[in-house]
């Protein structure tokens, strides 16, 4: 498949179908054992500044000597070797960086006293900083409530827009990315569909993922899958409650 | 007391002391920043105990003892690196290399009948006692730290407080890891001249656990943990040459009167924090 530019894909499946490894391979972290890919028009590989990253939300250590220009400015010049100060130019783009995340106000605060929504926004600065093509997304918005969800799709998805960027964003929730993700990838031990998001988040094509009946509700807005095999309920909000796949454990 | 210190100050060996101090306060002062937040104080410690017996294994073939300790603790990081950089099994790892090294130290004490004074030497440190071939050993072991700390320092400190996205955006994260253990290695071997092996903390683990509790800037931080080692040291030495107390006991106070200070310093003075008052 190909993602063409500017298009926001979200990557969608139960814990442990690889949507990680997907992003490692990507980041030419990992080797494929199969197949092949090309990140903006090369095979991958290590450090391509082209490419933004934002991880999970981890928590930093509240007592971590860093405050949240920093972690930007380390997106700028963290891989360098040696010591060295910002060129003018470069205190600029993070200046810039920290402006386009609305986060200048606690900048200069420790980042460890920062609530998870103000750590994603300066992460989002951070894979911003360097004028990226590309954003590989790693579950931003795992442990964040659903004002900060919000906001922090809101910014990845409108920078998006108006660079023209393209945004590969692993999820497991569909529900706060359904205004802004073009087509979703959705994973499930070794097979995969992708399509615009009504065509892939169906009944008939979920269940064919599964091989086991799989039910998709539209609930006031929002996407609830519910399964029979594990015999309760489940939806893609809690991860672990999606039944496993049939022949996981083969 | 203050005569007597200008009555040395003029003396070669007195200055070539202070600038292996200076040195080694440079040293201990950037490691120490990484000691903290990489949570290293057991492999410190092991690398030290280890190059204890390199020390003592030296002196009983009539080598430096000087090299004898880095070569310990070089062996020794090259066995924690090799064994275990995983968090998880690093504590273990670094126990087992460090018992099996103490005992070699046992043996090579044993072996070594006028041993008694020298192994009281490198385990509370007297660099006032090191001989002027070695403090030269000592100064360009420092310098060349100093050199390759200040080669890594960015990527090292990208690779610390944000080994995730460092991997993404291509620091080499686990060469760094390796790199690092060397240089804690050598950095171990040089403070052990001060402050011995028993009290290696002091050096390696107050400087940057006393910047951290003033400062959230990483680049001020840093500063302040030299400037506390220098502090230190230097202030250890001089009242070392001028009263029969070793080294150690003057460098171990000052860097903990340091640190409680740091633990106590007022809110008004912690907006170098840049904290939020919550």
């Amino acid at each position: 498949m190909t993602v063409p530019q500017g298009e926001f894909l979200a990557v969608l499946g139960p814990n442990g179908s690889g949507k990680t490894s997907l992003l490692r391979a990507l980041l030419g972290l990992t080797a494929l054992a199969g197949g092949s890919v090309d990140v903006l028009g090369r095979p991958p590989r290590r450090g391509n500044p082209a490419i933004g990253y934002v991880p999970q939300h981890a928590g930093f250590d509240r007592d971590v000597p860093l405050r949240g220009r920093d972690l930007v400015r380390l997106g700028v010049d963290g891989h360098r070797w040696g010591f060295g100060r910002l060129s003018r130019e470069d205190r600029t783009r993070v200046e810039a960086a920290l402006e386009a995340v609305a986060a200048g106000p606690y900048a200069n605060e420790p980042i460890g006293r920062l609530s998870g929504g103000e750590q994603q926004r300066l992460r989002i600065a951070q894979a911003l900083v360097g004028n990226p093509h590309l954003l590989l997304c790693d579950e931003p918005l795992a442990s964040l409530d659903m004002r900060y969800q919000q906001e922090i799709t809101e910014l990845i998805g409108g920078w998006a827009r108006d660079k023209r960027g393209t945004v590969v964003f692993v999820t497991h929730d569909v529900n706060p990315v359904l205004g802004y993700a073009d087509r979703v990838v959705f994973v499930v031990n070794g097979r995969w569909a992708a399509g615009p998001t009504d065509e892939v988040l169906t009944s008939e094509t979920m269940s064919g993922l599964y091989d086991a009946p799989v039910e998709v509700l539209r609930v006031r807005g929002r996407i609830v899958v519910v399964g029979e095999a594990s015999g309760a309920g489940f939806d893609i909000d809690e991860p672990h409650h999606l039944p496993e796949p049939v022949g996981a454990h083969q | 007391m203050i005569d007597q210190l200008l009555h040395l100050l003029p003396y070669a060996f007195v200055q070539d002391m202070l600038l292996a101090g200076v040195l080694v306060s440079i040293v201990a002062g950037l490691v120490s920043r990484f000691v903290v937040a990489r949570n290293m104080s057991f492999a410190v410690h092991a690398l030290a105990e280890v190059g204890f017996t390199g020390s003592a294994g030296f002196i009983l073939i009539g080598l430096s003892p000087v090299l004898g300790l880095l070569t310990g603790s070089l062996v020794t990081a090259f066995f924690i690196g090799a064994l275990g950089l995983r968090i998880r099994e690093r504590d273990a790892v670094v126990g087992v290399v460090m018992a099996f090294g103490l005992g070699l130290g046992v043996l090579f004490i044993t072996l070594y009948a006028r041993y008694a004074t020298e192994a009281f030497t490198i385990l509370f440190g007297a660099i006032t006692t090191v001989s002027q071939g070695d403090l030269m050993l000592l100064v360009a072991m420092a310098a060349l730290t100093i050199v390759g700390l200040g080669v890594m320092y960015r990527p090292l400190t990208f690779a610390t407080v944000d080994p995730v996205v460092a991997e993404a955006r291509g620091v080499p994260v686990r060469l760094i890891s390796i790199l690092f253990l060397l240089m804690l290695a050598a950095a171990v071997a040089e403070a052990v001249q001060v402050v011995g092996v028993l009290l290696i903390l002091t050096l390696l683990i107050t400087p940057g656990a006393t910047a951290e509790r003033l400062t959230a800037q990483p680049g001020l931080a840093t500063a302040v943990s030299v400037g506390v080692a220098l502090l230190a040291t230097l202030g250890g030495i001089l009242l070392a040459l001028v009263t029969t107390v070793p080294v150690s006991f003057y460098v171990t106070t000052i860097a903990f009167v340091c640190y409680i200070a740091a633990r106590f310093v007022p809110p008004a003075v912690g907006r170098l924090r840049g904290a939020r008052t919550t």
